[in-house]
């Protein structure tokens, strides 16, 4: 089966400034949207006490939240999780409860005996009400997992930066940073407009989705310099366009199975790499685009030249298989 | 047509069969099993097999297989749960209290299987079910202890060595004395940095008598955190043996984390109590006055130098001097016995040197006089309020539990009484177990109770194998006999994968679970960008064994370049990510290794084998 016969001939560095500039807009608008509306993280970075319990049968949340109020737990949040017999039981560390006020400054080590408190407010051995989970994370670790996270996610762009310099070359490092961070911002502000939760296995899967992002870029590069040894006498421009066209079925299958992967995870996973899969598929669709656009794009806007790639003494190879003709 | 090396053939042939061979045990399930260790955490005697056989036989119980496992434990397994629930009721009674046997789920990889090292990958919290936890040292009482420690030492060391201080007390992080005169400041000054070089000695400037000040140099308070982690590292593995998980991690995290992760068990507050129970004895001097415990438990107004406390049987008022002689953390070995003289349930103690030493100078110099035993314990309460509902309450017992005339000068052993049979058992068994050198507390929970382990485990067996089945029968449809390959290439990569996980006892969790579903759709993205070159170069008019000998060639520097990167985010995520992050990143890296391998070299080989010597026009592709 060949979905195509030939190369395609689309110009995409024409739509470039276009692409560009809507880019840049949707950018703005994610960054707003991050900054305004915010991520919804887990308790793994504000910490917090988190419980999953299942019911025998169906409940009413009414009556949790009574049994929780009972216990001391006043600002807990209660919601359904799946079915009506399973509940999420929800606590922020100021809103800990009694345990937190016990005055004798143990404060934390009573924090997390709270989970136990709550098994028992709500009468665990007398209903048959199972424990799923429960999680807690004290406030210091959530934010030492909050800077880790920030330094991980740096590293990452650092290190794919400094790869991508020591292959190719400066021009084509920034764009693919360009695309790497048009890409992070896009997935964090769609998690943040759809306000999916953002735990670490969330981020693993942004940091995941960048390394795979630039996969893409790196097969278009790739394919431009050959491009450019090979056909001396075509334009830069030419060369980047043909290249993306001759490069465009491979991005197009990789990334239907990819995707096909990754909607299994969304659908069959369960909740605990939901949010995994959600980062990685908008991630991955962002970069399909950004691929061609932004990593494409801004190397063009830096003025790329032929000599940039193809040092002098390259040319005199390339001229003497140009007359071989065959290159193997 | 280029000849194909032969070596690569036979690496692959190699590769293929080991992997199967180490893949293999992770197909066969997990029985109900009992799992026996001995309680003092040693490893079980050879004979216990017998044993076990003897008492199994005894309760008409048929195990299906029993073996001793890494790590010192002993492993029943059973057909059923009710026959392991009998047989752990059995087992538990038959072999003692020197045994803990707790029911348990064991693989049923047969024996060969194992004698090779292959094992099945052990599965994560998030799989099997299980207690996280993470705890941190108190870092400030450590050193608050060390501190105390020096205010009773240095003095006592100062008049040994006939040097007056006028008073004593602690400032801060330092220990400050007051001399009568500058020239018994400068006398004591030499003496205490001849004999304590881990302190840095100073005279306080502008303090209205003479006054001398010591501080642990830095080098000695990390020493003091490090030891205190140390030390309750070496408890909490006491305390969880006790507790009868299978395979349970204790580690040091950090400076002052521990990591403790108990996989299997259920219940996290009995967790909890018993790695939270601290139990310690303290032997301090008795204040002799008259009256003045009576006192001062009426008004309330104890001595500075003293603590009131109460006698556990008749409740009295005791005053105790706040010097310790000897504590929990200079215990060596506590055994319960009988007292011969009395004939009362005794707990026979035996220092280290140090407490040796100063026990010994205490009695030669008190004899006939009294010494008392404190009895400090944090016990967890769990009371039912009106409407029945379980509340449970932390309370911090500490009571007299004797005080005795000291008989005759004694050291390294001695014995201490009255204390209830029950009571001279835990106690010892607390004892032994160590006591906590430093608070702990809880700064991350995480449990997964069974039913969500077990349901997390069919969801990605359910991902991984939808994925693999939309992607295998894409590959065949859209490129057809290169596409088979592609999907043997990508049934060998999972197999290779599952393997090297497996060897490397990578602990499988819900993320790293994902990261191999990812890796399936990720893995045939080098057959993509070979398989479409193929087909480039065809176009360009090359023969179809030239074209697959450049497409292979030319996909090879694309498919490096490309997975570096994604290698690169793998790496970051190793260092900086922790617990499951860190398994889905091993995954991943060990993904993008395999898929190479068996993306180029084995599709190749494939290729090679079905066209060689064929006249080809065409290529299937």
């Amino acid at each position: 089966m060949r979905i195509f016969s030939r190369v395609p001939k689309i110009d995409f560095m024409a739509q470039r400034k276009v692409a560009l500039a809507l880019s840049i807009g949707l950018t703005v608008l994610a960054v707003a949207l991050l900054f305004v509306r915010g991520l919804n993280f887990s308790i793994d970075f504000r910490g917090g006490v988190l419980v999953e319990v299942v019911y025998p049968q169906g409940v009413q949340l009414d009556d949790v939240r009574g049994q929780l109020e009972q216990g001391g737990f006043k600002e807990a949040v209660v919601q359904y999780f799946g079915g009506t017999n399973d509940v999420l039981i929800r606590l922020l560390p100021q809103s800990a409860g009694p345990a937190a006020d016990d005055g004798d400054g143990d404060s934390k080590a009573a924090s997390a005996a709270i989970s136990t408190k709550v098994l028992d407010a709500l009468g665990s051995a007398k209903t048959g009400v199972q424990m799923r989970r429960i999680e807690f994370v004290g406030p210091e670790v959530g934010k030492e997992l909050s800077e880790d996270g920030a330094t991980a996610l740096l590293f990452a762009l650092f290190g794919i930066l400094a790869y991508v310099w020591f292959r190719f070359e400066w021009k084509f490092s920034l764009g693919s940073i360009a695309a790497l961070c048009h890409d992070a911002i896009m997935t964090m502000g769609f998690l943040s407009l759809v306000q999916e939760e953002f735990s670490l296995t969330t981020l693993a899967g942004v940091l995941a989705m960048l390394g795979y992002s630039n996969n893409e870029t790196i097969v278009i590069f790739d394919r431009v310099r050959e491009n450019l040894i090979n056909m001396r006498k075509t334009a830069v421009l030419d060369v980047i366009n043909l290249s993306i066209n001759q490069t465009l079925l491979r991005s197009i299958i990789t990334h239907f199975t990819v995707l096909m992967v990754l909607f299994c995870l969304f659908f069959f996973g369960g909740d605990s790499v939901h949010s995994f899969a959600v980062a990685m598929i908008v991630g991955v669709i962002v970069a399909t685009y950004s691929s061609i656009y932004i990593s494409s794009g801004v190397t063009v806007l830096l003025k790329i030249k032929r000599e940039d790639l193809v040092p002098p003494e390259d040319h005199a190879k390339t001229q003497g298989r140009d007359k071989d003709g065959a290159v193997v | 047509m280029h000849q194909y090396p032969l070596w690569k053939t036979l690496t692959l042939i190699v590769v293929a069969l080991f992997g199967a061979l180490y893949a293999l045990p992770n197909l066969y399930g997990e029985a109900p099993a009992v799992q026996i260790a001995t309680s003092s955490g040693d490893p079980v005697p050879s004979d216990l097999g017998a044993q076990v056989a003897k008492a199994l036989e005894a309760g008409h119980i048929a195990a299906t297989a029993s073996r001793a496992e890494k790590g010192g434990q002993w492993v029943v397994l059973f057909s059923d749960p009710e026959t392991q629930l009998k047989a752990e009721d059995v087992l538990q009674r038959e072999l003692g209290s020197a045994y803990v046997a707790s029911l348990n789920l064991a693989s049923t990889t047969p024996s060969w299987l194992g004698k090779l090292g292959a094992r099945p990958m052990p599965l994560g919290l998030d799989l099997r079910g299980g207690v996280h936890l993470l705890l941190e040292v108190d870092i400030a009482d450590a050193r608050k202890s060390a501190v105390q420690r020096y205010l009773t030492d240095l003095p006592n060391y100062l008049r040994g060595q006939d040097i007056r201080y006028t008073a004593r007390r602690v400032a801060g992080d330092a220990v400050q004395l007051e001399f009568a005169d500058a020239d018994k400041l400068e006398k004591a000054r030499a003496a205490i940095a001849k004999s304590y070089k881990e302190l840095d000695v100073s005279v306080v400037q502008g303090a209205p008598a003479p006054t001398l000040q010591a501080r642990m140099s830095d080098a000695e308070a990390k020493r003091i955190v490090d030891y205190a982690v140390q030390q309750n590292l070496v408890t909490l593995r006491n305390r969880v043996n006790r507790l009868g998980v299978t395979e349970p991690i204790v580690q040091r995290q950090g400076q002052n984390r521990i990591l403790l992760q108990l996989p299997g068990l259920q219940d996290p507050a009995r967790a909890k109590e018993v790695i939270g129970n601290t139990a310690t004895l303290e032997y301090r001097a008795v204040d002799e006055t008259p009256g003045a415990a009576q006192s001062a438990a009426a008004s309330g107004i104890v001595p500075p130098d003293d603590d009131l406390f109460y006698t556990r049987d008749s409740h009295q008022p005791v005053l105790l001097k706040k010097d310790v002689i000897a504590s929990g953390p200079q215990l060596l070995d506590a055994t319960p016995t009988i007292d011969p003289q009395s004939g009362t349930p005794a707990v026979s103690v035996t220092l280290d040197s140090a407490g040796a030493a100063k026990m010994f100078a205490f009695t030669r110099a008190n004899v006939g006089k009294p010494m008392g035993v404190l009895y400090k314990e944090t016990l967890f309460d769990t009371n039912y309020n009106a409407e029945g509902v379980a509340m449970r309450e932390r309370r911090d017992v500490q009571t007299v539990i004797s005080v005795a005339n000291i008989r005759e000068p004694f050291g390294k052993r001695f014995q201490t009484t009255g204390l209830q049979q029950k009571e001279a058992a835990t106690l010892s068994d607390l004892l032994k177990s160590g006591a906590l050198a430093a608070p702990i507390v809880i700064v991350e929970e995480r449990t997964v109770g069974p039913s969500l382990g077990a349901d997390n485990i069919r969801r990605g067996t359910h991902a991984a194998i939808a994925g693999f089945v939309i992607v295998v029968v894409f590959m065949a449809v859209y490129y057809t006999v290169f596409g088979l390959f592609a999907d043997v290439a990508l049934m060998l990569n999972m197999i290779i994968l599952v393997a090297l996980l497996s060897i490397f006892q990578a602990t499988l969790t819900m993320p790293g679970i994902a990261g191999i579903v990812l890796t399936l759709g990720m893995a045939v993205d080098a057959n993509v960008l070979i398989n479409e070159r193929i087909r480039e170069e065809l176009r360009a008019g090359l023969t179809p064994q030239a074209a697959m000998t450049a497409g292979y060639e030319r996909a090879f520097l694309t498919i490096a370049d490309s997975n570096v990167t994604t290698f690169i985010a793998a790496a970051v995520l190793f260092l900086f990510g922790q617990g499951a992050i860190k398994g889905f990143a091993v995954t991943l890296m060990l993904g993008i290794a395999t898929s190479m391998f068996t993306a180029i070299v084995g599709t190749r080989t494939l290729a090679h084998y079905v066209f060689k010597g064929r006249k080809l026009k065409d290529l299937p592709v």
